[in-house]
């Protein structure tokens, strides 16, 4: 069973939000919210400044405390590491909301609450998740964490990177390269 | 210089800036939560140490209010779900893991009980009632005849009740404000104190109202020892911790933190109630509705802070 | 002259200016607001499904690169649109505009069927009317206008692919006064600095080998905010391998984020810059030498004119260090010839802007990078024969007549030369009377909005063909409104680039509304004005498919395919090494001193010329690209919008703090002549210099029609009230205007 992940180039990352839009369209993300967001990290001062600039989502946490405070079983981690809300079990009671130190989760116009999917729909048919397909830059990429050969292995085995919020405890499974 | 950005346009409802996920609904169902706990708690405790008579208000009386007011805090809690058709979701599955769940099987269980330990002694506070039916009065017989029984499982799940209170928002490490083990103790030891308050104001009997206050004095200082360590555990722990304690320490919460939940809602009821203790001055309502109040207000403040408060503020915000 | 009459209520209905847009706007809004309820229910976006998906191949129209993509619909309903794998324009993957290019489509404020201007009770308003009717009025005014002043008083604004239809008919019709705003305002100086150096232009795409470079120098240009797909793609990739970055900018752009040099340079002095380069590499005997020899003439005359030029003399103008300047030409030269003084693209900053970008294409020439694999190649393109046509009348007069001895060097007409000509003049004997407007928002894209304004005043005929409600049609007598991109047929992609190739659009939906394609407007405005013979053809499927015949494929392959690359067109991308080339300059060599400028009065070799600066108390107003923006033709996107619904005015903190502005307070700015700017979001920012300030382009709307976008954020043309000319060719320099702050409140 193969644990997916994704890997970020922050270096090729020009901050365009083609991967937002691209979300927003293949999964049809209601209006006022999203899956991804951009942020532009900046430090130093005029004119010593460095910039990072990263594509952010959930990020699928090995230690899912979304998962673990849901009262009801709807927030469940998928075959693949994929941390998924089933709306029919979701009651709304936004518990997972209060426990992602992410904030990648909102509440749905319809109910229940909603966030990335890591695109299963499209990873189930051998797909990339569209906004990794879409990145103009090709600074996405998107597989298995356990399988040495596969590209996101030799990327963070060849590469220096850092995840988000280490010390949250929760193993994201999105990394970024420096 | 640090500036952090976020580009695409973000601001989701009821997450940005900062959550605002949880309004007056869980506050109001937290306090109610943990009134009825210390309602039913010191009503079974003197039930079961035979104080009864002795302590009428305590054991018999304020029980009757147990299920109105716990119901009402089911109230809130309903209305706050967002997906309120699928509200039987939380009884078709057990998550031992989430705070949330074993809270509502706990209310599952807590909430018939006070209704059978309100009916056990609705006789008795109002010798005239009847039972409509014959099979139903024979019923309330036969749960009497195991009432020392109902007391211990109400002492237990009182507790919990108590405790869940507290821990339900202590569970969620991803608001350090929320993240501490002594908000557990603390809801529950305030919702003693404000269960002792509800009795005081029930009250009529001088003994017993001074056994009340006794108590409501104790559980007093055990919370103001609890909210020093709560806030001495965050100074001692990493800059997210210190900034969400900061927001009491001079930031927007201080004045009506210290003013009016530890000030009016504590110190002030405390020293009201040992003066009149020692019989310095006659005992009035006041103390007891300062607890209530101050108790209802940690919950908004608490419920709020802990939503202002957050891990990604070090991120994106 | 009713209309005249009309429009100058219009401008009191608003009180002056700008303002009085919106006032029109209102009084439409109205209207088409009471038509609401008779339109069918909105598509929605259907998000992923198990339905059937179906493709149909489209080109991207969210901006001009022309991307060719798939539209994916489940049920006849939008899901989404991907880049094509086989479109070397885009390599599969569309930047965000276009990714939301959706949209455009599902826009509810689109404008819905024909309007014309008219009179109700003395009050100047519009009405819905037939095509019919409105071709009917059209065609009537353009006769006249023939009839009174010669069919060589109409003129063509247009900026799309539908235009050239409309160019079509004003060449049958009888006049060659085409402007485009992506000359005058945007590319024009660029392409006549390279020509006069190479004797060919730089194109768009552009041809810059940026995927093959070693040492990328981006003066402006603000890559990766100008979305511009492929050329980021190859910047990406660029970066990631290793080549040398050089950002001369300002702002710390996202490029100069990815830059191993960021030059904040004093803005408007660009030019002593890169004369200094210049004088480096001649001094310091670092330019490609045998290139030089081979190719190039006028390398003396070049060295005379920079011997003064040093690092030490640019130092004080631009603020550039010396040292950093000298190392900056050694990178430069290190990497020869596989190293890109990027030509730039919006070019029309300070009206020297001819010269600044040629010596650019000076510099480039020294590093030997034109013609070279990791500089500048020779792009291919694809050869398809045209639809046959009956010969255009030649006209008696052209739009150059209106500027006799002006713009030598101008090879297209000015937007704003044609704005300039419709003021009528003693001295002129070409004045406009009659505009057709063909996706042009003229009152945002056109400097000196009060010209405009001015000039519009004395038309007899205005049309606008528009997708949405954008200012201009509300200053047209008749609005036609055109269906999106994704519900129509296009004459075929021809782009250069690296491999000759065609793409398709073809219409994913049917028109909504009463909305119709731009060919068929042509075609029928053609029929009213008796000049059916030019649209020999039925519909435009039998266009295309006679254009697709002698390439020996057809509609059905190309609805299956999108794309099709000509492998047997290809001609190869660089010189070949030592051989000779003749450059179509006068000389047939690489001009590093040109005699034809001398010849003109200009000078042969760029000069640095200070420009103005700013008052005390004013900052330099400068603008550009949001990457989910297209200038003002997204920002009532409904998907866009979502990532982006208001631009910011960004300020650096010492200003901010001198000025009392907190970040994310709301603010107006005011310009040197007094006009003000709707309220402004302030970012501020350490990535600014302390002389400037900087906004994106493209808000600021005041056309209530389009309800998402009115009065979010502010326009920077409302501020650019003062241009600077190009004299070689007439470009709009922009970025001389400087603005100081107000409170919204006062
Ligand atoms: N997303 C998106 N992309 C686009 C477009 C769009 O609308 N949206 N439009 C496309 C079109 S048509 C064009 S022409 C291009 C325009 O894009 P560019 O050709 O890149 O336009 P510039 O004006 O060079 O870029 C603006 C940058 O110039 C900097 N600048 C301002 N003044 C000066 C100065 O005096 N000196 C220097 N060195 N830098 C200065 C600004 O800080 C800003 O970073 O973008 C294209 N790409
Ligand atoms: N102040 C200022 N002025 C500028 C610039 C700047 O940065 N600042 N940039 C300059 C540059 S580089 C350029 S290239 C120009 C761009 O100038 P324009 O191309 O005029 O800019 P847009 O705002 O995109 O205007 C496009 C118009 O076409 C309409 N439109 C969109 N799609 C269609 C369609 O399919 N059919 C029809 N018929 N209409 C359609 C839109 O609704 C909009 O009204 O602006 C120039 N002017
Ligand atoms: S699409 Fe790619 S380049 Fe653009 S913001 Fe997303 S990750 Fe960065
Ligand atoms: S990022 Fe948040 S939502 Fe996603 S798995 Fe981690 S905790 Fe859960
Ligand atoms: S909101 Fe839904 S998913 Fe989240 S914790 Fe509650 S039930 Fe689980
Ligand atoms: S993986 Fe799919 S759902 Fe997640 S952000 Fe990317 S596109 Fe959206
Ligand atoms: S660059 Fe973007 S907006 Fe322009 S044509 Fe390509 S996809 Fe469309
Ligand atoms: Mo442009």
């Amino acid at each position: 069973m193969p644990r997916y992940g994704m890997v970020i180039d922050t270096k090729r990352c020009v901050g365009c939000a083609d991967c937002v839009v691209a979300c927003k369209t293949e999964n049809n993300v209601p209006d006022g919210f999203c899956r991804d967001w951009i942020v532009q990290d900046v430090r130093g001062a005029f004119p010593n400044l460095q910039m990072e600039i990263r594509s952010e989502r959930c990020n699928h946490c090995e230690n899912a405390p979304c998962v673990r405070c849901c009262p009801t079983g709807a927030s469940y981690i998928e075959d693949g590491g994929i941390v998924l809300v089933n709306h029919d079990e979701c009651t709304g009671c936004k518990a997972c909301i209060a426990s992602c130190p992410y904030d990648a989760r909102f509440v749905h116009p319809e109910g229940y609450v909603d966030k990335c999917t890591f695109c299963i729909h499209r990873v189930q048919q051998g797909l990339d998740p569209a906004c990794v397909a879409v990145c103009p830059t090709k600074c996405m990429h998107f597989g298995d964490l356990d399988d040495p050969n596969s590209e996101v292995s030799k990327l963070l085995a060849s590469r220096p990177h850092h995840a988000l919020l280490p010390e949250a405890g929760t193993q994201p499974k999105v990394f970024y390269l420096n | 210089m640090h500036e952090l950005d976020v580009t695409s346009g973000r601001n989701m409802h009821l997450i940005d800036p900062h959550l605002t996920i949880w309004g007056w609904e869980i506050p109001v169902y937290l306090f109610l939560g943990g009134l009825v706990a210390g309602i039913l708690f010191f009503s079974a405790f003197y039930f079961l140490r035979g104080k009864a008579d002795e302590m009428p208000a305590t054991v018999r009386l304020a029980p009757l209010f147990a299920p109105v007011l716990l119901g009402l805090g089911l109230l809130a809690l309903f209305l706050d779900l967002e997906y309120k058709r699928h509200v039987f979701r939380f009884y078709t599955n057990i998550r031992l893991e989430s705070p949330m769940s074993w809270g509502s099987w706990t209310l599952a269980v807590i909430f018939p009980l006070s209704v059978i330990w309100a009916a056990l002694h609705l006789e008795r506070v109002f010798p005239q009632w009847r039972w409509p039916w014959p099979w139903l009065a024979g019923l309330v017989r036969f749960v009497k005849e195991q009432a020392r029984v109902v007391a211990w499982l109400l002492i237990v799940y009182a507790a919990l009740l108590g405790m869940y209170t507290g821990i339900l928002l202590s569970a969620f490490n991803a608001r350090p404000f929320w993240n501490s083990a002594i908000l557990g103790p603390l809801f529950l030891v305030s919702g003693l104190s404000t269960g002792l308050a509800l009795n005081l104001l029930l009250s009529r009997n001088e003994k017993e109202k001074h056994t009340l206050a006794r108590l409501d004095v104790t559980a007093i200082s055990v919370e103001l020892f609890l909210i020093i360590h709560l806030f001495m555990g965050f100074l001692a722990s990493t800059q997210v911790h210190i900034d969400a304690a900061r927001l009491f320490l001079g930031g927007p919460y201080t004045a009506a933190f210290w003013v009016f939940v530890v000030g009016l809602g504590l110190l002030l009821p405390a020293a009201i109630e040992l003066l009149e203790l020692r019989g310095k001055i006659l005992a009035t309502r006041i103390p007891a509705l300062l607890v209530l109040l101050g108790g209802l207000l940690l919950r908004f403040i608490v419920v709020e802070a802990g939503q202002v408060s957050q891990w990604s503020l070090a991120l994106t915000k | 002259m009713a209309t005249k009459l009309t429009r100058r209520d219009f401008i009191k209905i608003g009180g002056l200016g700008l303002g009085a847009v919106a006032a029109g706007g209102g009084v439409l809004n109205a209207l088409v607001d009471a038509k609401r309820h008779e339109v069918p229910a909105a598509p929605a976006l259907t998000g992923f499904t198990d339905g059937p998906v179906s493709l149909t191949p489209t080109v991207c129209e969210i901006c001009f690169w022309q991307c060719a993509g798939w539209v994916h619909t489940v049920n006849g309903q939008p899901w989404k649109i991907t880049g094509n794998p086989a479109d070397p324009n885009c390599n599969g993957r569309l930047c965000p505009r276009g990714t939301g290019g959706l949209g455009a489509y599902l826009d509810e404020d689109r404008l819905r069927t024909p309007l014309l201007r008219t009179e109700v009770r003395g009050k100047q308003t519009f009405r819905e009317v037939s095509w019919e009717e409105a071709f009917a009025y059209i065609a009537d005014k353009m006769k006249k206008i023939a009839a009174e002043h010669g069919p060589e008083c109409v003129a063509l604004f247009t900026h799309g692919s539908g235009g050239a239809y409309f160019k079509h008919l004003l060449r049958a019709y009888g006049s060659d006064s085409v402007a485009a705003p992506s000359y005058a305002q945007c590319r024009g100086p660029r392409e006549e600095a390279y020509m006069l150096t190479f004797g060919d232009e730089v194109g768009s795409p552009e041809r810059t080998d940026i995927q093959n470079t070693r040492c990328l120098v981006l003066i402006g240009s603000h890559l990766g905010e100008n979305m511009h797909n492929t050329q980021v793609q190859e910047f990406a990739d660029a970066v990631a391998n290793g080549a040398t970055v050089i950002t001369v900018d300002p702002r710390f752009s996202v490029a100069a984020s990815k830059s191993k040099y960021w030059l904040p340079i004093r803005p408007a002095t660009d030019t002593a810059l890169l004369l200094a380069w210049i004088h480096v590499i001649i001094a310091e005997k670092l330019y490609d030498q045998e290139y030089v020899e081979k190719y190039t003439v006028g390398f003396e005359e070049l060295k005379a004119a920079v011997q003064h030029n040093t690092p030490e003399w640019a130092h004080p103008i631009t603020t550039i260090e010396p040292g950093v300047i000298r190392a900056t030409a050694r990178e430069m030269a290190r990497h020869r010839p596989a190293t890109i003084v990027h030509p730039g693209r919006h070019v029309t900053w300070y009206g020297d802007d001819t010269q600044r970008v040629r010596a650019g294409a000076i510099l480039n020439a020294l590093l030997g990078s034109w013609g070279r694999r990791g500089g500048f190649y020779f792009p291919n393109k694809a050869e398809v024969p045209a639809y046959p046509h009956p010969p255009y009348p030649k006209p008696r007069r052209t739009w150059r007549d209106a500027f006799p001895d002006k713009y030598p060097m101008a090879n297209l007409a000015l937007a704003n030369g044609v704005c300039e000509a419709t003021i009528p003049s003693a001295t002129r004997n070409c004045n406009f009377k009659g505009w057709i407007v063909y996706g042009t928002n003229l009152m945002i894209t056109l400097p000196e909005p009060q010209k405009t304004i001015a000039a519009i005043q004395n038309l007899d005929l205005l049309v606008a063909i528009d997708l949405m409600p954008a200012e201009i049609t509300g200053w047209a007598d008749v609005v036609l409104p055109e269906c999106s991109y994704l519900e129509r047929y296009d004459d075929l992609r021809l782009l250069p680039g690296r491999v000759p190739a065609i793409a398709l659009r073809a219409p994913a939906f049917a028109p909504r509304f009463n909305s119709k394609p731009a060919w068929w407007m042509a075609k029928e405005l053609a029929r009213h004005l008796g000049l059916e013979a030019y649209f020999p053809w039925q519909d435009f499927e039998e266009y295309l498919e006679a254009r697709l015949r002698p390439l020996g494929t057809s509609l059905a392959e190309m609805k299956k395919k999108g794309v099709l690359v000509l492998e047997d067109q290809r001609h190869p991308l660089y010189l070949d090494e030592g051989a000779p080339h003749t450059f179509d300059t006068p000389s047939g060599k690489i001009e590093l001193a040109s005699a034809l400028l001398a010849e003109m009065g200009f000078d042969a070799v760029p000069k640095y010329e200070p420009h103005e600066e700013p008052p005390a108390g004013y900052y330099r107003l400068l603008y550009g690209r949001a990457p989910t923006h297209t200038f003002g033709r997204t920002t009532n996107n409904p998907i866009l919008t979502e990532t982006m619904i208001e631009n910011e005015v960004w300020i650096n903190p010492t200003v901010a703090k001198l000025n009392g502005i907190r970040n994310g307070e709301y603010v107006v700015l005011v310009n040197q002549d007094g006009a003000r700017s709707n309220k402004i979001k302030a970012k501020v920012t350490e990535r600014i210099r302390h002389d400037c300030v900087y906004l994106v382009h493209g808000f600021g709307h005041t056309d209530k029609r389009m309800r998402r976008t009115y009065l979010r954020g502010a326009d920077d043309t409302g501020l650019i009230t003062r241009v600077k000319i190009d004299p070689l060719m007439g470009g709009t320099g922009m970025r001389g205007n400087f603005v100081t702050f107000e409170s919204v409140s006062s």
